[in-house]
């Protein structure tokens, strides 16, 4: 395949993470929200393998297999059983409703575009507009994470957040040096579980775990 | 002189002065003088069309220097394109309003004195007149306050109810302030042209021989832009309009809307392309924004009316927006060099400007018809007036199609060539407004879509179903003048509608005045019929072969279709069985409006509230509720109250100067002696 | 002067006219197989507008011009629709009269006049459907907007003929696009609402409080009726011929090219047909809407939309 076929290929992938940014960002349901997390674990490391192809690094291969277990397998069972476990309400309340949620994701879109133009003028990359993509899926997690009301949110937020930034590493730079990927990879793993054993005492301390109710633990004067 | 565009226009004024001083000769007899004085005005008004559309036609400049005025600075007066183009608007719905007002101003008659009415009607008009042919910064202030005062007396007209006195005080208000930011602008680019020397830069063309650097042309711009935002009633500065416009004369309120309006824009296109000429970017995305936030909020407010003509007022707050639009994109695309789609984009403006004049004109004119008949502004008390009035239903119909943007009338022309100038923009080089403007467009299809469902509540609260008031007054049709205004509006609607390529390849003298390009090389390449803007490949519509469509089609299916009278049965409402149906059990505006309501209800303050009376909330089928809802302007409290507030601190602060006690006078003068004596040696 | 045109252009109104009943009979046999229902047959929605022809009208008393000429509006401007939308052929003498704004603009006429008529006899459920119904329009219609729009992006024109031109004539590349993907994933959902089927109004649903298109037509009867439902059954054929057009266009006769237009009826036949077993499956999975959750649908369609214009000139 030559570089044209795999470079729209990238944008192609690139579309679709954005879209399953985007449907988490107005999902209402939890098994939702955590599926469409797998999916874009899914896009995120078949991208992942086609830029280590184009390119011949092959570290890259390993990087998305790794992806592949942990975004798409491993942490998708984490959270089903975490869920599960501590039979937690399945809908999601928004802070702020959903249309105007939408918009500012639009809004968040056209502002990255902007910020990286300057980088697209420099760099020679085939895969240089990808990188607006990938910020915008940052930002979008950091949204998430504000305007959800769920404590499971917040941890995928996070964890979108991540998955922008590892496709913004694999486009711009063509992937990071293995050994920061596998700390990176650890550093999530461990962060899961510690999200996990905190749920389960926030939610028997509170027998829920809508954050909201957590701004009662303020001191009042 | 006479034979010039600029003698007939001027022959016009001097019609309009004519019938001020004519007016006390007639005091006995008054129902010869509104016929008299009405049907001169028409034909003052003829005068200014055919001015008008000579001066577009030929697009050539007509100048005069009058003797008048003052010393070392007389009047100057000059008709060109643009001139003409807005005297044509003007005249033309002045002409159909005159012919209206016949038959209207009659219903006064033995109620109040006509005679203030008609001597402000023709000041107002004239002022109007006066403005767009005024070439220098004083006779353009002067035109422009004999055109406010003049409207503040006839928005006064009916001054015994004190929210009138209210309004038509909110309106002078901010109409001064807008004179005063005018007047400042003007300043500006006077000063500028003579180097801050002497008085002489106050003349047009010495501000369009300079050139001016870019900070003083920026204060120059946005005071003017403000100033004439302030009369065209662009947000944040619309809220007079709601007020002023409906308890005006329907007459004068279908002029205000109509025409008074444009004249803000033909300020804004004056000074911005015809003074400054030159300008960055950013001023027409200024523009572009202010556009579509009086358009989306406009018809939005609109919608939460159930007053006839307040509703009308609000939707020109949205009218002028998507002008506003129109002409912020031409801004942008002149300050990128791109001249043909500014010219397409300008001449969606400008067909807008004009359109908006013939179907707000119409519409006015029907709420008024329907106010004389039913005495009723409420359209929640009204219904089922189509039996009783079908002229005026089925013409106040053809201005709801018209603003609703259907084919083949002239509201879907001036929006369909908005959508073209906007589906152009991924030619900019700016990417970020590359990926604004689609998104704009998208605000342009709701308002559109919105102001379609608004004119279904309209009309169809006003003259379909039952009459919904408690007692039903005795509904006639209004008189011949009446309807003859209404129809002349209605079939300029129709022919604007048809035969885009004319008027377009008529005003192609504008753009080419103001940014030096036209349109109508490509817009006719393909003969009359197809309006083609850039290339017929990209996109294309023929207005009379639609209506043609439109006319064969429907006539067509109903010869071949149509059940014979035999077929037709009349029997009682079916309402799917339900029985006991009263007329209160209908949908009215507030109903209607609902669900609407319920989505963007951020945009308002929304206070709903029903209450249940004790026995009946107990009792398992309530029998009386009471509902209660209020919708409220939220610039009142964002903008007006601090604006207010501060003003009377600082009125209050300033007034502790004013002691009362002559001694504190004394010591102010005594004080103002020794630093002069200090000073200024 | 050259008559080709002109006969494609009357074939293709006289297939809309026939067609239209038997792709609704089809969508509602798919559906009952699905739901393991008997269908009524494929030609029954024939049986049913020739019988509500063959009756007599019974019209309210104080019913208006309006709502006597209603149904032909409706129809003609359906009809109309039907003469600018590419479905056998590019080749139409109308494509340049009106494009796909003028398209849209057809079918509010329908509407606003729809609307109209529900509210001329002076029930509470016409007003209902009516300030119901222009409510989805109003929110349906910046989402078609932005779908129009990236459309016209990729084709670099809004007339429908060029839009199918250029898509049928470009190389796999130019197709597989995210715009072109997310816009007609964007006007599936438009369309769903435009044409009032589930998720956003049940067309078989008999609680007057759950209608939005039916409520507005509750008081019609006999020939008017026929009209106006033969009218919906063409809207919706349309919506999913203008589908087919914009996106797959391939198997649409060419300019001048009359013997293609037989393939061409083929090719559309295994179209549709095969938009028919999604449509009904889209409805038998899915369940009607609560009114105000209609917002966050259009809603979705026009960020969808947005997305696929992002994505041109991002990604493109």
């Amino acid at each position: 395949m030559n570089t044209q076929t795999t470079a729209q290929i990238i944008g192609f992938l690139a579309a679709m993470v954005l879209l399953t940014a985007f449907g988490m960002l107005v999902q209402r349901r939890i098994y939702g929200l955590i599926h469409l997390f797998a999916w874009q674990g899914l896009f995120l490391s078949i991208s992942t393998a086609i830029v280590g192809y184009m390119t011949g690094r092959h570290h890259l291969y390993i990087s998305s297999v790794l992806t592949l277990t942990l975004k798409v397998i491993l942490l998708p069972y984490i959270l089903n059983v975490l869920i599960h476990k501590l039979k937690i309400r399945k809908e999601i309340d928004t802070v702020v409703n959903v249309p105007l949620t939408m918009l500012i994701g639009i809004a968040l879109v056209i502002l990255s575009y902007h910020l990286t133009a300057p980088v697209r003028e420099l760099s020679t990359f085939v895969t240089r507009s990808v990188l607006a993509i990938a910020l915008a899926t940052v930002m979008i997690g950091l949204l998430m994470m504000i305007t959800r009301r769920h404590a499971v949110t917040q941890i995928i937020g996070f964890l979108a957040m991540e998955n922008g930034l590892f496709f913004a590493a694999t486009s711009a730079t063509y992937g990071m040096p293995l050994v920061v990927e596998l700390g990176v990879a650890i550093d999530v793993l461990i962060a899961a579980f510690i999200f996990g054993i905190f749920f389960f005492h926030i939610n028997t301390t509170f027998d829920s775990l809508d954050v909201e109710y957590m701004a009662r633990l303020k001191e009042e004067d | 002189m006479i034979l010039t565009p600029l003698g007939i226009a001027s022959l016009s004024i001097l019609l309009f002065l004519l019938q001020v001083l004519i007016v006390p000769f007639f005091k006995r007899n008054e129902k010869l003088m509104v016929n008299i004085c009405f049907s001169l005005a028409s034909a003052a008004s003829l005068f200014a069309i055919a001015a008008g559309i000579w001066a577009v036609g030929n697009g050539t400049t007509d100048r005069v220097i009058l003797a008048l005025g003052l010393p070392d600075l007389p009047f100057h007066l000059r008709l060109d394109p643009l001139s003409g183009f807005f005297l044509t608007t003007i005249g033309l719905l002045a002409f159909y309003v005159s012919i209206y007002s016949i038959g209207y101003v009659k219903g006064f008659l033995g109620h109040r004195s006509v005679m203030r009415l008609i001597v402000f009607y023709s000041l107002f008009v004239a002022g109007m007149f006066m403005v767009v042919l005024a070439d220098d910064a004083l006779f353009f202030l002067i035109s422009w306050e004999l055109m406010a005062a003049a409207s503040y007396f006839l928005v006064m007209y009916e001054d015994e109810q004190s929210e009138n006195r209210r309004a038509a005080f909110l309106y002078i208000v901010i109409a001064h302030i807008g004179a005063v930011a005018i007047l400042l602008s003007f300043g500006v680019m006077a000063g500028l042209a003579t180097g801050f020397k002497d008085f002489s830069g106050y003349t047009f063309d010495a501000m369009r021989a300079s050139k001016f650097p870019v900070e003083w042309a920026t204060a120059a711009f946005f005071l003017a832009f403000f100033g004439f935002a302030a009369k065209a009633g662009v947000i944040p500065l619309h809220v007079w309009l709601p007020e002023a416009h409906p308890v005006a004369p329907s007459n004068v309120s279908a002029l205000m809307s109509g025409v008074m309006l444009k004249t803000a824009i033909y300020g804004i296109l004056r000074v911005t392309f015809d003074l400054i000429k030159i300008f960055p970017w950013w001023w027409g995305a200024v523009v572009l924004v202010f556009g579509l936030l009086s358009a989306v909020l406009g018809v939005l407010y609109a919608l939460m009316q159930h007053d006839l003509k307040r509703l009308l007022a609000y939707h020109s707050v949205e009218n002028i927006g998507i002008i506003l639009i129109g002409i912020g994109l031409c801004m942008v695309f002149t300050s990128f060099n791109m001249p043909l789609i500014a010219a397409l984009a300008l001449t969606a403006g400008l067909y807008h400007t004009i359109n908006h004049a013939m179907f707000k004109g119409l519409l006015f004119m029907g709420a008024g018809a329907v106010i004389h008949a039913a005495h009723e502004r409420n359209m929640e008390e009204m219904g089922g007036l189509i039996h009783k009035m079908p002229w005026t239903a089925a013409l106040f119909l053809i201005g709801c199609v018209s603003i609703s943007a259907l084919p083949p009338f002239n509201g879907f022309v001036s929006e369909w060539l908005t959508f073209q100038a906007v589906l152009l923009s991924p030619s900019l080089p700016a990417p970020l407004l590359k990926l604004l403007m689609p998104v704009g467009a998208a605000l342009l299809a709701l308002t559109g879509a919105l102001a379609a469902a608004c004119f279904v509540k309209a009309f169809g609260v006003t003259f379909l179903g039952r009459w919904r008031g408690p007692h039903k007054p005795n509904i006639q049709e209004v008189n011949w003048p009446m309807r003859a205004g209404m129809l002349m509006a209605a079939a300029s609607c129709l022919l604007l509608g048809i035969l885009p390529t004319v008027f377009i390849r008529w005003m192609d003298t504008v753009p080419v005045q103001l940014i030096g390009a036209t349109m109508s090389a490509s817009a006719g390449t393909h003969g009359w019929l197809w309006l083609t803007p850039v290339a017929p490949e990209r996109a294309s519509y023929s207005g009379i072969i639609v209506f043609l469509g439109i006319l064969l089609v429907y006539g067509v299916v109903y010869l071949l279709l149509h059940a014979s009278p035999g077929r037709i049965h009349r029997r009682p409402i079916w309402d799917c069985g339900f029985e006991k149906l009263n007329e209160r059990m209908q949908y009215n505006a507030t109903s209607f409006s609902m669900p609407i309501r319920r989505i963007f209800g951020y945009f308002f303050n929304i206070k709903e509230h029903v209450d249940l009376s004790p026995q009946a909330a107990h009792s398992a089928f309530p029998k009386r509720l009471n509902y209660n809802l209020k919708v409220k302007d939220r610039f009142w409290s964002w903008l007006y109250r601090p604006v207010a507030d501060v003003s009377f601190w600082l009125s209050r602060k300033v007034g502790m100067l004013q002691q009362g006690r002559i001694q504190v006078y004394l010591i102010y003068s005594f004080i103002t002696i020794i630093i002069l004596l200090v000073f200024v040696r | 002067m050259n008559l080709s045109p002109l006969v494609i252009e009357l074939m293709q109104l006289l297939v809309l006219l026939a067609a239209a009943p038997v792709f609704a009979g089809w969508v509602k046999t798919v559906k009952c197989w699905s739901q393991g229902r008997t269908s009524p047959g494929l030609l029954q929605p024939y049986r049913d507008i020739a019988k509500l022809f063959s009756k007599d009208m019974a019209l309210a008393e104080n019913a208006s011009w309006i709502f006597r000429f209603t149904p032909y509006i409706v129809f003609g401007s359906t009809l109309l629709a039907g003469g600018i939308i590419p479905i056998l052929s590019v080749d139409l003498p109308l494509s340049a009269t009106a494009d796909v704004i003028a398209l849209v603009a057809l079918f509010a006429i329908a509407r606003f006049f729809t609307a109209l008529a529900g509210m001329d006899i002076g029930t509470a459920f016409g007003g209902m459907g009516a300030s119901r119904e222009m409510m989805v329009a109003s929110l349906a219609e910046p989402a078609m907007l932005m779908a129009v729009f990236t459309m016209s992006l990729a084709s670099k024109s809004t007339s429908l003929s060029q839009i199918a031109q250029v898509i049928a004539h470009s190389d796999i590349h130019m197709v597989l696009r995210p715009s072109l993907a997310f816009a007609f994933i964007a006007f599936v959902m438009i369309a769903l609402a435009e044409t009032g089927r589930i998720p956003v109004d049940n067309p078989a649903t008999h609680l007057e409080l759950t209608m939005i298109h039916e409520a507005m037509i509750l008081e019609y009867s006999g020939r008017h009726l026929a009209l106006i439902e033969w009218a919906g059954m063409m809207k919706l054929f349309l919506f999913m011929s203008l589908g087919a057009a914009a996106f797959f266009p391939w198997g649409i006769a060419d300019e001048g090219n009359m013997l293609a237009v037989p393939m061409a009826l083929v090719y559309l036949i295994i179209k549709l047909g095969l938009a028919g077993i999604i449509l009904a499956l889209i409805e038998t999975g899915l369940a009607k809407m609560r009114l105000f959750r209609v917002t966050e649908f259009l809603g979705a369609a026009f960020l969808l939309a947005t997305l696929g214009m992002l994505s041109h000139f991002i990604l493109e």
